[in-house]
């Protein structure tokens, strides 16, 4: 098994690389010299060439690169060009909130999307597969921004029950485990929670269907083993994938949030974007995306070690 | 069997039509995180010559090398070294091109489905050949007809078809029609008719037997099934983990074999008549791991013959009588085998 | 017989099948395509899905000329008419322009900038992946290896970061989503055509002496571009979504152009003046969207009963 990890390691390494090279020909694609956001307009060319020297932007490209991954590597990612703060600090913060509105929505996506996909595979072409098969084409083709408006529409501007946008009634930037700010969540985290349902339910659905029609789920049914035990079985053979998908879509959730965020104002790394991109703060926003690559790697890293784990069919030699 | 001069033919019926010479194909394969090197010898020093107008067996368990080999011979993969000669010319050189050999060698596959493009109809997969040598598509499409009627598939009915709309015998017929679309001299026939029911098997053979007369072929035929072998071929070559144990008339060969895994081979099939049981144990257990094949004769592990020496020495194949050839030491005087030993006394 | 014909034409008699007039080769697959065809049609969803598409674009095409208003000019006194209104069928927007006639004008940039980026991605991918999956080797890793770095950004984080990066702008936007999903469609056209590459009848026409770009054009493309299409399909719903959505954001589209995503967000602060009305462009790409995902779903499957 540990050499088993160390090979991922190996293998997810040049991924990791690349993702860095990405991050780093970002601020290299926008138009204009990265510095522009920064200089008043009126700047001697005098003051440009100090900048762009004192930045390092007159050195050549890999050699920025290789100066940039260095600091990286010893987590600099730069200082803000909007606020002045360190780039770390920022994204860090931002990323606690999403992770917490990510996980929420993801569990809850999870309980529901499995249990759609487990009633329509076990009941395969009955009423109830077509309902629950419609619920994951909704979850899959809805544009979330707008189930998120609606959502606000509905309980906040008609029925008043829940806060519109926010993570907490002070206005701040922290999301706390407390009654007032869960009040906050559960519209973020419902609306979010749509599009793991989706996913997870075809795919618990596909799976379930599979295993149902094996060999060994009939020799089970003849050996007179009860429904509740083939159902057991099913579950175990179904359960590695199922929480792969789960850790994936935790993934993407977290860098895909952006547009949810934004329409709620929830203070997470969608928001961080969203600010970093309008304001041209490039370091924020390649630091930003850079985070939230190598999360998305590692999570996927960390997938693929504990379904090997839980799979006894996938070989680790 | 009547000779028929063939334009293309250069070196006379006394040259043999295709002379494999010491082929060997290795294959890499990565082990482990160190990527210690190891490789897979599926093709280890073959030597043989196919006549012209024969039909030489080669039978052998899976994953002894029969179908490397084919493909080395077909240049669909490349060898690591040895010689192919057709009709006296290395393949691939200035005076035979690739191109060249491979419109007078044709081939037809084990998998009659996988070897029919499902998107294209019958006719027109037969005609794709003679189209891609320049052959106007309305003439193609007309071989590829006559063709089909020749293979016994009425034209009228099965031209347009689509692979999944034949059976499998069907199918194995219309590849047939499509090796032979572009007039080939040898035809090489991998597991052709393994896949297929024992009674369409038959009419394969029977209409293979035909062709081989009305076109002049020349076969390789592959198999594991002894019975097809005996059946169609001339001459037999045995091979054992990538190379050639026993080679010789099919009759000699399967009659009375040389080798010990011949032997083994032959008990191995089930036989109807009770006088004919066989007396020789049948095979144990799998081939050996080709990565790492045991030293000296690669059978001693599994042989009954087997003697100290045979681990340590490696049998060159050698004459037994006119043709037969065989590579085992119980068999070759002057050896170190007791068994050969027992020969020179008698 | 066999001593008196010479070998060149042993056994084939050109008269044969003459009767008949010779069809065209290589026209294989309409043979394949006819009969998902027929399942298609035969499908309740997957055609009211089709319909639905069509009467879209349809009235996205026709819309400079069937809008029942002006979809730019505005009215300060008319803002915000409810769903209904005599004038204003569904109501007017927050600038007081006809939300029906924006609606059909919105329809046209919103199918341009959500289905180009999967077209484009479409050509490129399964360019990159068929030569990939075909000629294999070094190409293969180095290709693939690339492809794989994209793989580590969630889908709506690349399109994000790459228009963040490149700034504002329909053909931004378009550019941004094409790098998206050509990653994702060369990945499947890649395993694809391993696959293809393996059969048997490929090693068929390799030694009928076909060159490689014909076994491609000839034996290949017809058995690649079916699965690559349909997976295709699959992304324009996707597409449709963060196309609307980089708009949405202010990264695509801009004011006053009509695009559901754009006029989505512009209606923002009309959620509590006018919610009906404000949640129309959404609805317009919702309904677009779940359209595509079921016709791609009919189409899988018809395709999956063969082969």
């Amino acid at each position: 098994m540990l050499s088993f990890i160390l090979r991922r390691l190996v293998a997810v390494t040049p991924v990791a690389l690349g993702v860095s090279v990405v991050c780093f020909l970002l601020v290299h694609l926008a138009p204009g010299d990265p510095l522009s956001a920064v200089l008043p307009v009126d700047a001697t060319q005098e003051t440009i060439d100090a900048m762009r020297s004192a930045y390092g932007y007159d050195k050549p490209l890999p050699v920025q690169y290789f100066i940039w991954l260095w600091h990286v590597l010893q987590g600099d990612l730069g200082t803000s060009i909007s606020s002045g703060r360190l780039v770390v600090s920022e994204v860090g913060r931002a990323v606690v909130n999403s992770l917490i509105l990510a996980s929420v929505a993801t569990l809850i996506g999870f309980t529901f999307g499995t249990f759609f996909g487990f009633v329509a595979g076990y009941f395969r072409d009955s009423a109830l597969d077509k309902v629950a098969s419609a619920i994951s084409v909704f979850g899959v083709s809805v544009p979330h921004y707008w189930l998120g408006m609606v959502m606000v529409i509905i309980f906040s501007a008609t029925l008043g029950w829940l806060p519109p946008t926010g993570a907490g009634p002070d206005g701040s930037g922290n999301w706390k485990p407390d009654l007032e700010h869960l009040r906050y969540m559960i519209l973020p985290a419902i609306t979010m929670s749509v599009i793991p349902m989706g996913v997870i339910a075809r795919t618990i659905r596909a799976l379930v269907g599979d295993i149902l029609s094996q060999d060994f789920v009939g020799a089970l049914r003849a050996k007179g083993l009860s429904e509740f035990g083939v159902f057991k079985h099913v579950v175990k053979n179904a359960a590695p994938t199922a929480l792969a998908i789960m850790g994936l879509q935790l993934g993407y959730l977290l860098g895909g949030s952006i547009l949810i965020e934004t329409v709620f104002a929830w203070p997470g790394t969608g928001f961080l974007l969203n600010s970093a991109i309008f304001q041209r703060d490039l370091p924020l926003l390649q630091g930003a995306i850079l985070v939230l690559a190598m999360f998305f790697v590692a999570l996927n890293l960390i997938v693929d070690v504990v379904q090997t784990a839980l799979d006894p069919r996938i070989e680790r030699g | 069997m009547t000779t028929v001069a063939d334009i293309r033919d250069r070196g006379g019926p006394a040259q043999p039509l295709l002379t494999v010479d010491g082929l060997i194909k290795h294959f890499p394969i990565k082990k482990g995180l160190g990527g210690k090197k190891a490789v897979v010898r599926a093709v280890d020093g073959v030597d043989f010559e196919i006549l012209k107008g024969e039909t030489l067996g080669i039978v052998g368990e899976s994953g002894c090398g029969k179908s490397t080999t084919a493909k080395l011979i077909m240049g669909l993969i490349a060898h690591d070294s040895g010689n192919l000669l057709f009709d006296g010319e290395t393949i691939g050189s200035r005076a035979l091109p690739m191109r060249q050999f491979r419109a007078q060698t044709q081939m037809v596959f084990q998998d009659s489905y996988s070897s029919l493009n499902p998107r294209m109809t019958v006719e027109a997969s037969i005609a794709f050949g003679p189209q891609v040598h320049g052959i106007p598509t309305r003439q193609a499409i007309e071989r590829a007809r006559s063709l089909l009627a020749r293979v016994g598939l009425e034209p009228t009915r099965f031209a347009a078809r689509y692979p999944h709309e034949l059976s499998g015998g069907q199918r194995q017929r219309v590849n047939i029609a499509r090796a032979l679309a572009l007039e080939p001299r040898l035809v090489v026939l991998d597991e052709a008719v393994s896949a297929l029911d024992k009674s369409v098997e038959a009419q394969v053979l029977n209409l293979l037997l035909d062709l081989k007369q009305d076109f002049n072929l020349t076969y390789l035929f592959i198999s594991h099934d002894l019975n097809v072998v005996r059946f169609i071929c001339d001459r037999v070559a045995v091979m054992y983990l990538g190379q050639v144990v026993e080679i010789g008339p099919a009759d000699t060969v399967l009659a009375s074999p040389s080798h010990p895994y011949t032997a083994a081979l032959l008990s191995s099939m089930p036989s109807l008549d009770p006088d004919n049981r066989t007396q020789v144990a049948p095979l144990a257990g799998d081939p050996p791991n080709p990565i790492d094949p045991p030293s000296g004769c690669r059978f001693h592990p599994r042989c009954t013959l087997a003697e100290p020496v045979c681990s340590a020495k490696v049998p060159p194949l050698d004459t037994v009588v006119d043709l037969h050839r065989v590579a085992c030491l119980a068999r070759q005087p002057g050896s170190g085998h007791s068994a050969a030993n027992a020969l020179v006394a008698a | 017989m066999a001593g008196t014909t010479t070998p060149a034409t042993a056994g084939i008699d050109p008269a044969m099948g003459t009767t008949q007039p010779a069809p065209e080769a290589f026209v294989a697959s309409v043979g394949f395509w006819g009969s998902v065809g027929r399942k298609l049609v035969r499908d309740p969803v997957a055609m009211t899905a089709a319909a639905i598409i069509l009467v879209i674009v349809v009235v996205a095409i026709l819309a400079p000329w069937i809008t029942p208003m002006d979809p730019y000019r505005g009215s300060m006194l008319r803002r915000l008419k409810p769903i209904g209104d005599a004038t204003y069928i569904l109501g007017s927007d927050e600038l007081g322009r006809d939300m029906l006639s924006r609606l059909m004008m919105g329809g046209r940039l919103s199918l341009f900038i959500g289905v180009t980026p999967v077209i484009l991605a479409f050509i490129i991918g399964s360019g990159i992946g068929i030569l990939a999956g075909y000629v294999g080797g070094w190409l293969n890793v180095v290709l693939m290896r690339t492809i794989d770095v994209f793989f580590a950004f969630p889908s709506v984080l690349l399109a994000i970061a790459l228009s963040g990066a490149l700034g504002a702008g329909v053909l931004n936007s378009i550019v941004s989503l094409t790098c998206v999903f050509v990653p994702q469609i060369a990945r499947v056209a890649e395993s694809v055509t391993t696959q293809i590459r393996s059969r048997d009848y490929v090693d068929a026409a390799k030694l009928s002496g076909a060159s490689t770009f014909t076994i491609l054009r000839v034996q290949v493309l017809g058995n690649v571009l079916g699965p690559i299409f349909v997976y295709s399909t699959s992304l324009i719903s996707v597409s449709m979504i963060l196309a609307s959505g980089l708009s949405f954001l202010g990264l695509g589209v801009k004011p006053p152009e009509p695009e559901w995503g754009l006029m989505l967000n512009t209606l923002r602060t009309a959620i509590y003046v006018n919610p009906m009305v404000a949640a129309l462009p959404g609805l317009a790409i919702f309904i677009v969207s779940i359209s595509f995902n079921l016709f791609s779903d009919g189409l899988r499957s018809a395709m999956e009963v063969k082969s």
